[in-house]
């Protein structure tokens, strides 16, 4: 039977809960790496056993560890990472120049074919790779020296390239997201970059509708339509079908259209879900009731999905990477709260259960669906 | 030389290591050659301690002895005695802040 890892990052260390096809009963370890700030985990597509891991400290700075073996033992690798030549400037909070700072990794996207080819999201917003399973990490530059550069300015959480997603179709096409610069789209496998942003709105820029400087907060895509996109905005959620030349807002009837994570079921590449929040002063759900909305039509006709899930007095988060769907049928789907809690659906979203209750404030969240 | 130095819990954890480290220092015994001789046996605390390529100190980290702060001294300033000759050991101290 089919089992399911998740890989869960939290503010205070990582946990690995796995559970079999049911998903009813699940075995939790952790925290690995414990107090350390663990913004991502994700596994290889091409071996799902060799898993990395972003490991992160105010103190100590940025680890690396890699897992062979599906997280029972871990590894440091290479944690150099270098701009490579001239830094520049980007804009800094109050509209000044600020030169590149290298702060943490975000986000690791391994290679869809290649267990040893990582590339990794990084604060001040940068494209790292590694060919060697992270033992050596190099910048892939043309992002980070496009034009519009020293126009990109940090979101509240910093300027962090936090989304990428691989082309399954297309090994040279690749997207990234950064807050607050917005979605750029390569198609020489990362040389060169341009901002793909048109028909995003921001009302909270000088010109709403500027090349760059959209705060985009997750982009997401179905496997089987490489070139239909979803993205969930600091405000606005959005849909294009044109692998981003255009956007069109699907919030439709959400009861907020602010908020973090977005995904796509495995199966329906029109189902999509989404966890409205209140607004971007306030960060928790509507009414106190945790919501996953889901569209069966890829956006503006929007379900409450609740069976579960508190419906009074919840004032949580959920962040941009802590949602995730596994490949089993039923789809399972996952996310994990500010308040700890890791829930799990193994049925498309129709019935959730809390998995773990107590976690350190959960930041990222991945299914792995394991022979 | 033998210097003894003391890391910090998160630290000992990722170097995988009980207790004091014990180091052989070459030459003069400076925060300089105490932390490259600390980065050649435990790689994995290069970029820790001090930035990889500027070699600075990363500023939630502080560097006692002999009850001193030597955190603002030159890095190739000569460390106490008490310290070259193992009888103190190097302290790395994560600076209290945060949660």
């Amino acid at each position: 039977m089919s089992k399911v890892r998740l890989l869960i990052g939290t503010r205070k260390g990582a946990f690995v809960l796995t559970s079999d096809g049911r998903r009813e009963r699940w075995d939790v370890t952790g925290p690995h790496f414990g107090g350390w700030e663990m913004y991502h985990l994700k596994g290889s597509p091409a071996d799902p056993n060799r898993l990395y891991a972003s490991q992160s400290s105010s103190w100590f700075g940025q680890v690396i560890q890699r897992s062979s073996d599906g997280g029972a033992t871990w590894e440091s690798v290479g944690n150099k990472f270098v701009y490579d030549g001239p830094t520049g400037t980007h804009q800094w909070y109050d509209g000044t120049p600020h030169p590149w700072e290298f702060a943490r990794v975000w986000h690791l996207e391994p290679s869809l074919t290649d267990p040893d080819t990582v590339y990794a999201g990084v604060e001040d917003a940068a494209l790292f790779r590694t060919t060697d399973g992270g033992v050596t990490w190099q910048e892939l530059p043309g992002l980070r020296t496009h034009e519009s550069g020293r126009l990109w300015q940090p979101g509240a959480g910093g300027m962090c390239l936090h989304t990428m997603l691989l082309d399954p179709r297309n090994p040279e096409r690749m997207f990234i997201a950064i807050s607050a610069a917005g979605t750029f789209r390569s198609d020489n496998a990362g040389k060169t970059w341009r901002p793909i942003n048109r028909g995003l709105r921001s009302e909270q820029i000088p010109d709403p509708v500027a090349e760059v400087g959209h705060c985009v907060h997750r982009i997401a895509m179905h496997r089987s339509r490489p070139n239909v996109l979803f993205m969930q905005k600091h405000w606005d959620v959005m849909r294009s079908d044109d692998a981003g030349e255009s956007w069109r807002e699907v919030s439709g009837n959400l009861p907020s259209d602010f908020g973090f994570p977005i995904d796509v079921h495995a199966h329906e590449p029109e189902t999509i879900y989404v966890v409205p929040i209140k607004s971007d002063s306030e960060h928790y759900p509507p009414d106190g009731k945790l919501r996953v909305y889901r569209s069966r039509t890829g956006g503006n006709e929007w379900e409450a999905l609740t069976n579960g899930l508190p419906q009074s007095h919840c004032y949580v988060n959920v962040l941009r990477d802590a949602m995730s769907v596994d490949s089993l049928d039923p789809c399972g789907i996952y996310f994990g709260t500010t308040g700890g809690q890791v829930y799990g659906s193994p049925n498309g979203g129709d019935r959730w259960a809390p998995i773990v209750r107590d976690l350190p404030s959960v930041v990222s969240v991945e299914a792995q669906t394991l022979p | 030389m033998t210097v003894r130095v003391v890391l910090p819990a998160h630290l000992r954890t990722l170097s995988r290591v009980d207790g004091e480290v014990k180091l052989d220092v070459d030459g003069p015994v400076t925060q300089r050659s105490v932390l490259d001789a600390l980065e050649a046996s435990y790689p994995m605390l290069r970029g820790t301690i001090r930035d990889q390529v500027t070699h600075e100190r990363r500023a939630f980290l502080r560097l006692f002895a002999c009850e001193q702060d030597l955190s603002h001294e030159s890095p190739d300033a000569p460390l106490p005695e008490p310290v070259a000759t193992g009888a103190e050991p190097l302290l790395i101290v994560g600076a209290m802040a945060g949660g």
